[in-house]
């Protein structure tokens, strides 16, 4: 069965990302043959490869005319390909201009992130802020490939080295798990196959670890119990009487049937959830039962993470959008005052006493920034002292909700400890959050 | 309870999922495609899903109608009609919409032609006169949300696409200033006369679409499959014979037995030899296939490298 990982790329300038990525998908064989001859024409035209001709990957990814005619990435793209184990949504991230907000984009919903270092180089200050916000924000998996071996004669001293550099700075950020693995990706080795090249290094190819590492989905399906507690944040509730789908409607009976049926609409957040279990709905307050896990498919006997389902209760409860269906035995603490680590995304400054909208979940309520408290040092992710957030920064603040939220903490969950900063007037998303009190 | 596929036989019953095992990519597919739909919803207040009878917004329309079963999809759907569309999608488009009730806009460029709004391209080719139609009907319908089967696979332009995506008044997209997006939390806040395209299959590969089609035994226009056809050789596809498709006198007009792989314009889009006849069958051959669907069959976005992002930018969808 084939399963799905969600990839996050990131990288320095000229550290080759685009080269690897246009190799996964080439190795891959992903990129057919009408594109390949576009590139390969383009390619050309631009004089890439010199009069021998050459084949630049980079096009590949960079699909906005302002970014080919100025040779950089501009904007987040994404890439698609797979093997007979696994399809891959590649979010590829790019490393030039607003590498904070790219990086930021691709590692919110990555299962895992490949960063890139250019082995002659080693750790760059680039590398040290992309591995900084691949640790805050939680990626499930961190593998680090050392790029353009093939410069250094695919010599184990130099790799080793730098793999020790990334080791050190792993520590330091509380990084744990990173794989390292030495590439070239230019010349192919150690990308999608086991290279002849490094007999030094024992570990698996990028691809090859790729296909193994459990996505996050998988990774809680596979915990023992049933991994974080349930949780369903409503989206909207479905009550079709006078309205049922016309060939429902057809069915003799069907209108009897459904003229009280009201269910909560909204995809598993997270945990899991059957027929039977206790849950507690907020900010409502009532515990009641699972009656039914509806789908269009039928009843279902057990639903997970990310699943779209809708839920009918045993008690009429005063739910509507924005409410949270959880695990009674595991229900979370709303807040007001929401502490939070911000990543500031947005041209402006973010300055104390701002009103801002909070979207966390289904729940868009308003908010004041009561406090900003310092400012991550991106090199050693030490907090400093500051009092506004400039574009890329990543600070600490204090929020003031117009109404108490269910926001999780992050370390315990990805899914319902984020939320967006988002402007009252214009809508631009201001500020990407995540809840930590520490 | 009655289900989407006990209650419509067309579609046959499918095996209950086995909770047992982990989300298979279609059903992590559809999740997220059923989250994104009711979102929009949620949050918009006039919704409308551009539906042309092509695969992909078969697929988005089936995708609504499991997000809000066991009601009825809560949106109309809105065709711009180039009036060089095949008349088979035009008949499969009219029965769907019938068979689920739903309310059919529809923004005919012919009378834009007519009237001298807009004036035919020298190579006869309407698909880039969609546009003025479409913003036009967007505004008449005070739609703040349209729903859309585009996907990042098809082009290198739309791998940049968000999955809501901001235009103006004036439907412009502008990449270089798109709202990152963040976590599954989609930020559709807007002002007056701006509006938000939605893309719930923004991560389906083109396989993705036809396993899918499969899977749920959805029904699609005879074109997708097989058929004998006259057609004749240009720019490198079989173009079929039509009122607005006509062969110049060097281009011998042959019989073959041959498929769409999309299903737009009659005027730019090529056919593909095949013998294909059913779901099975086409899904079996674009697994093999070693062309995109886009430069197998659409002359449009032939014409540049950049083809596809200037109509983007100017409210293409």
């Amino acid at each position: 069965m084939s399963t799905l990982l969600r990839l996050a790329t990131a990288g320095s300038v000229d550290d080759g990302k685009s080269t690897l990525v246009g190799r996964l998908l080439h190795d891959a064989k992903a990129i057919l043959a009408d594109q390949f001859a576009q590139i390969e024409s383009a390619s050309r035209a631009r004089g890439f490869g010199g009069d021998a001709g050459g084949f630049d990957f980079a096009l590949l990814t960079d699909g906005l005319r302002a970014e080919r005619e100025q040779g950089i990435t501009i904007d987040v793209a994404y890439r698609y390909f797979a093997t007979d184990r696994r399809s891959f949504i590649l979010a590829d991230c790019p490393g030039h201009v607003q590498y904070t907000r790219n990086m930021v984009t691709g590692a919110t919903t990555a299962d895992a992130v490949v960063v890139l270092v250019d082995a002659r180089k080693g750790v760059l200050e680039q590398t040290r802020r992309h591995l900084a916000v691949v640790r805050l924000l939680r990626v499930p998996h961190v593998v680090v490939a050392v790029n353009k071996i093939d410069l250094l004669d695919y010599e184990a001293e130099p790799f080793e080295r730098v793999a020790e550099e990334v080791a050190a700075v792993a520590r330091e950020l509380g990084l744990d798990g990173v794989h390292v693995i030495p590439v070239s990706a230019l010349a192919g080795d150690n990308v999608v196959e086991r290279s002849a090249n490094t007999p030094w290094y024992r570990g698996p190819a990028l691809l090859e670890l790729l296909e193994a590492l459990p996505s996050a989905a998988e990774l809680a399906a596979e915990s023992a119990d049933d991994g974080e507690p349930f949780r369903l944040d409503v989206q909207l509730v479905l009550r079709p009487q006078g309205a049922l789908a016309p060939e429902l409607a057809a069915v003799p009976g069907a209108e009897a049937e459904y003229r009280d049926y009201r269910a909560f609409a909204g995809r598993i957040t997270a945990g899991v959830v059957r027929p039977g279990d206790r849950v507690h709905v907020l900010p409502a307050g009532v515990t009641t039962t699972v009656v039914a896990v509806d789908t269009a498919d039928g009843e279902l006997s057990e639903a997970r993470a990310p699943r779209s389902v809708a839920l009918r209760l045993a008690d009429e409860v005063d739910a509507a959008r924005g409410a949270v269906v959880v695990a009674a035995s595991a229900v979370p603490d709303t807040v007001r005052e929401l502490e939070a680590e911000l990543f500031q995304l947005d041209a402006r400054p973010l300055l104390p006493g701002a009103r801002v909208l909070v979207k966390a979940g289904t729940a868009t309520v308003p908010a004041l920034v009561a406090e900003i408290t310092g400012r991550r040092d991106l090199d050693t992710l030490r907090t400093e002292a500051a009092d506004r957030l400039e574009t890329n920064d990543i600070g600490r603040a204090v929020l003031r909700l117009g109404a108490a939220l269910p926001v999780e903490e992050y370390a315990a969950s990805r899914a319902a400890g984020g939320f967006l900063v988002i402007h009252q007037q214009d809508g631009a998303t201001l500020a990407a959050g995540t809840r930590s009190s520490a | 309870m009655t289900t989407l596929f006990t209650a419509e036989p067309t579609l046959g019953t499918r095996i209950a999922w086995d909770a047992s095992s982990r989300l298979e990519v279609l059903d992590q597919l559809e999740a997220e495609a059923i989250h994104i739909i009711r979102e929009v919803v949620a949050e918009f207040e006039r919704p409308v899903l551009l539906f042309s009878g092509g695969k992909d917004s078969v697929v988005v329309l089936h995708l609504a109608r499991k997000a809000f079963w066991p009601g009825r999809v809560p949106f109309p759907v809105l065709h711009v009609d180039t009036g060089h569309n095949f008349p088979e999608v035009l008949a499969f488009r009219d029965e769907t919409v019938a068979r689920l009730g739903i309310r059919l806009e529809v923004a005919r460029v012919q009378e834009y032609l007519d009237d001298g709004r807009l004036q035919e391209r020298a190579d006869r080719t309407r698909n880039p006169l969609q546009t003025q139609p479409l913003l036009d009907a967007i505004a008449a319908g005070r739609h703040d949300a349209v729903f859309g089967g585009a996907r990042r696979d098809e082009d290198k332009a739309r791998a940049k696409e968000r999955i809501l995506s901001l235009r103006d008044e004036f439907g412009q997209w502008d990449p270089r200033n798109q709202r990152p997006e963040l976590w599954s939390l989609y930020n559709g806040r807007h002002t007056p006369g701006q509006h938000v395209r939605a893309f719930p299959i923004s991560n389906w590969t083109e396989l993705d679409v036809w396993r899918y089609l499969e899977r749920e035994r959805i029904e699609l226009p005879p074109l997708y499959f097989a058929h004998e056809r006259e057609v004749f050789r240009r720019d490198g596809m079989w173009r079929a014979v039509g009122e607005h498709s006509l062969p110049r006198p060097d281009e011998p007009v042959e019989r073959r037995t041959v498929r769409y792989r999309t299903v737009g314009d009659m005027s730019c889009t090529g056919a593909v030899e095949s013998d294909a006849a059913d779901l099975a069958a086409v899904t079996a051959e674009v697994a093999a296939s070693t062309l995109t669907e886009r430069g197998a069959t659409r002359a449009d976005d032939r014409i540049s490298e950049a083809a596809m992002e200037d109509r983007k930018k100017d409210g293409y969808f």
